[in-house]
């Protein structure tokens, strides 16, 4: 069980990591590399999709090897996180529309706050359970 | 809710640890059962009774005022 895990940690690392390197190279190769052919941007664009999506069935198969107070921990996490990322998103996206605030509304800033705040949620649960 | 797993694997001369691997979880799992902090499923309470051979009420004890 414990190898099956270790497996799976490994294969889900690989992934991200390669989703990464295909999300960096979809959005700096039209502009340094391809000099911006869109049939390789597309193809970089769809590389990346389903590079996406095998990294997602990697995290379900490590999930799946979770035991239960672990599932419990990540899934409150993950509930807590979903809540906050759609009530801090939406007032975000508001406060650009209504030019509040100066700057464009980035999505990088939404995707930073998630992992951040799924990281501040694991360790809040970790505490609470173990 | 309240129980008497620490008791019952410490009669039976085990380690949290060893436990743990019979049962199919963490022993992290198992010290969060013990300290009350998480209730465990219900197959995982069944191998517990199977193992300690005692029936599940008479050790994972229900509080009618348990939430």
């Amino acid at each position: 069980m414990q190898i099956e895990r270790k497996k799976s940690t490994v294969q889900l690392g690989f992934w991200t990591l390669s989703w990464l390197v295909t999300l960096a190279l979809a959005t700096f190769g039209p502009k340094f590399i391809w000099d911006d052919h869109s049939i390789f941007t597309i193809l970089a664009v769809v590389v990346n999709l389903v590079n996406g999506v095998l990294m997602i069935l990697a995290n379900r198969k490590m999930f799946n090897h979770y035991d239960e107070l672990e599932r419990k921990i990540h899934l409150e996490s993950m509930g807590l996180t979903l809540g906050l990322a759609i009530i801090v998103g939406l007032t975000y996206s508001l406060l650009d529309q209504t030019n509040l605030i100066q700057s464009e509304a980035e999505i990088g800033l939404l995707v930073g706050f998630i992992g951040i705040s799924y990281l501040i949620a694991l360790l809040i649960n970790r505490r609470r359970y173990l | 809710m309240k129980n008497k797993v620490r008791e019952l694997r410490k009669m039976r001369g085990l380690t949290q640890e060893q436990l743990a691997e019979i049962i199919g979880v963490s022993r992290q799992t198992i010290n969060a059962i013990e300290k009350e902090k998480f209730d465990p499923s219900l197959p995982t309470a069944f191998k517990m009774s199977k193992l300690f051979e005692s029936p599940i009420e008479s050790f994972f004890l229900f509080d009618e005022t348990y939430r």
